[in-house]
């Protein structure tokens, strides 16, 4: 695969990331509060969109690798799913009269991921710079409301340990997002 | 120009609803549901409001009749709740409507929101009593003094009044959102599902309900499907099916275990991985299951297409059919304006040879399996004088563009179509756009 053609997957994935970030984050204000349905179809879309972003970024070089730090969760990335790296820019962009569009600037895509790392405080993993408490408040997803659903007779909370959260230095802001979108359910 | 069903030409013949292109969001029409005669036709919105048409028939004893429907009752069924322990707004919005049997005078529907069934009596009035001996008319007592005799109370006739009553009120047995509710055949319970878990109620005890179907993984982080819709088979009363949203299908036997996590069936068609994409999960999700009038079959709904599988076959379906193919090639544009998340719904003729789902642009699909003929129609408020003959429409995906033929991207993708109901004995469907009912009739009929 040649280089630009990886950038433009790259580039591609990253768009559709923000895309869905975007959608999660709108899904919050939603009257009905957050649908289930809808958000695992986002976090599907996500997961996808995180694996070809970071193989097309080990095919580009190694200078620009992310570090291998993989929470277990059950990311199912096949090898079929290599093939579906030439998908996303294949895709016409035809201006559909569409509905809301998603409120996200297109033009922002190349450092949108970077710049929302740093800016955006409310979405940084508990274990660093966290408005936040630590202790029983930091096993809640950040972004979501604060408030804790309510258990089913018998069921036990389920704590989040905080090694299923291990977000390195260099962590893409996606794999916090997935992690967290269905537990808070 | 011989359509679907041999010689059957589609009029137009009714639309409900306002006619301004401003639509407020409480009258988007949500669901659309015919009862077992089809003399009914309910139609439930945002707003949490029940509308029921009734069917009148000119010239009845003649083989050409027009029927018209007319406003019967209307009601609010749902009204929007806070649940105060989770900070949530519950929108008061109607996901199905699904009529009872009828068994005596009156008339009964489920009309579920999203954590709340409600069960409604509809019946007439067309008599009212007159002569109390204690009351006057206006409703005071008289002074027992000045009653000097004593008369029977007699019914004299009033103008009909249609009275909506809820009966029953099944609440607080969903953690998550209702997207299904069917009665049984049995005529006396019926289940609801949600995203993880099934249901069964008796319709006549409300604090409790048996949990049937449980998919909810010990830990949330496993999840992979949810159930999309659940249907009861029309003839089998222990039988019932859930989709989820990856594409499968599961029959379930309540003969075989209480809790019916095992599946009797399982109906799954191989993905084909010439057409894997990055949304293939999304488009594969089904958004409704409907079984054949007959039970032999059954048919659900993907984003793209409809399939019909034959119950003794989990394999693959025997029939599908594409609904807008041309849009395959448009599903990451479909992402971001939040279409590839519609939920089209599709229904049955009554002898279950022809098919109807809804698509953009105000444009709805049929397909006659028997003739192996599509036709793809447009609801819309141009073709809408009476009986005016509605003329095929034709998308074009590419390359040059014929006359009369739209492009696709000229479609609007805003005027959808997601529920759509066919009469149960006659040429006669229900079309909703937004906020406008259509109602078109055969023209033969």
């Amino acid at each position: 695969m040649s280089a630009t053609t990886a950038m433009e997957v790259n580039v591609e994935a990253r768009r559709i990331l923000a895309v869905s970030i975007s959608k999660l984050y709108a899904s919050r204000t939603q009257r009905g509060g957050l649908r289930l349905h809808r958000s695992l179809l986002l976090s599907l879309v996500m997961r996808s969109a995180r694996d070809i972003y970071h193989s097309s970024r080990e095919s580009e070089g190694p200078s620009g690798a992310q570090p291998a730090t993989e929470e277990p969760m059950d990311t199912s990335s096949n090898p079929g799913e290599q093939t579906r790296l030439s998908e996303p820019q294949q895709e016409p962009q035809p201006a559909l009269n569409s509905a809301e569009m998603a409120p996200e600037e297109p033009d922002n895509t190349e450092d949108c991921c970077d710049g929302e790392i740093t800016e955006d405080k409310e979405n940084l993993s508990p274990t660093r710079q966290s408005r936040k408490r630590r202790g029983k408040a930091s096993a809640a997803p950040d972004f979501l409301p604060s408030k804790r659903a309510r258990l089913e007779p018998g069921e036990e909370r389920y704590a989040a340990p905080l090694g299923s959260c291990r977000v390195g230095a260099g962590e893409s802001l996606t794999t916090l997002s997935l992690n967290r979108v269905i537990p808070a359910f | 120009m011989a359509g679907p069903g041999g010689d059957m030409q589609w009029c137009f013949s009714q639309v409900k609803g306002a006619i301004d292109d401003d639509v407020a969001e409480a009258d988007i029409i949500s669901t659309v549901e015919f009862n077992h005669t089809g003399k009914l036709l309910a139609t439930g919105d945002k707003g949490g409001r029940v509308v029921i048409f009734q069917q009148e028939i000119e010239n009845k004893n003649q083989p050409q009749f027009r029927s018209e429907y007319n406003v019967y009752s209307t009601f609010q069924s749902h009204e929007p709740e806070f649940d105060y322990l989770k900070s949530l707004e519950i929108e008061e919005k109607i996901n199905k409507i699904r009529w009872l049997p009828q068994k005596n005078a009156a008339q009964f529907l489920l009309s579920t929101n999203d954590k709340t069934i409600k069960l409604w009596k509809i019946s007439e009035r067309d008599k009212r009593p007159e002569g109390y001996n204690l009351k006057e008319e206006d409703g005071c007592y008289k002074d027992p003094n000045t009653i000097t005799s004593l008369r029977v109370p007699v019914l004299i006739p009033m103008d009909l009044m249609v009275e909506a009553s809820p009966r029953r009120v099944f609440a607080n047995a969903h953690t998550y959102h209702i997207n299904s509710i069917s009665v049984n055949s049995d005529n006396e319970t019926y289940l609801s599902a949600d995203d993880l878990r099934i249901n069964l109620w008796h319709l006549e005890i409300t604090d409790r309900s048996f949990n049937i179907v449980d998919i909810k993984p010990a830990n949330m982080e496993e999840l992979t499907e949810v159930i999309t819709a659940a249907e009861f088979h029309p003839h089998q009363c222990n039988t019932f099916v859930y989709s989820s949203s990856k594409g499968t299908i599961r029959l379930c036997d309540m003969r075989a275990s209480a809790l019916c996590d095992k599946h009797s069936k399982l109906f799954e068609e191989p993905e084909d991985p010439s057409n894997r994409s990055f949304f293939s999960e999304i488009i594969s999700s089904i958004s409704d299951v409907k079984f054949s009038h007959n039970g032999r079959y059954m048919m659900t709904r993907d984003y793209l297409s409809v399939k019909i599988w034959d119950l003794n076959m989990e394999n693959r379906p025997v029939e599908t059919y594409q609904v807008h193919e041309y849009l395959r090639s448009k599903l990451c544009s479909l992402y971001e304006n939040d279409c590839i998340f519609d939920k089209f719904e599709c229904c049955w003729n009554g002898n279950d040879s022809v098919v109807m789902t809804g698509s953009y642009n105000n444009f709805f699909r049929m397909f006659d399996r028997g003739q192996r003929r599509d036709v793809t129609l447009e609801a819309s408020r141009e073709n809408s004088k009476p009986m005016q003959v509605l003329k095929p429409r034709k998308v074009c995906a590419g390359g040059k563009r014929k006359k009369d033929e739209i492009s696709v991207d000229s479609l609007d993708f805003n005027k959808k179509i997601l529920h759509t109901a066919w009469h149960p004995q006659d040429n006669i469907i229900a079309v909703a756009t937004t906020n406008n009912l259509y109602i078109f009739q055969d023209k033969v009929n």
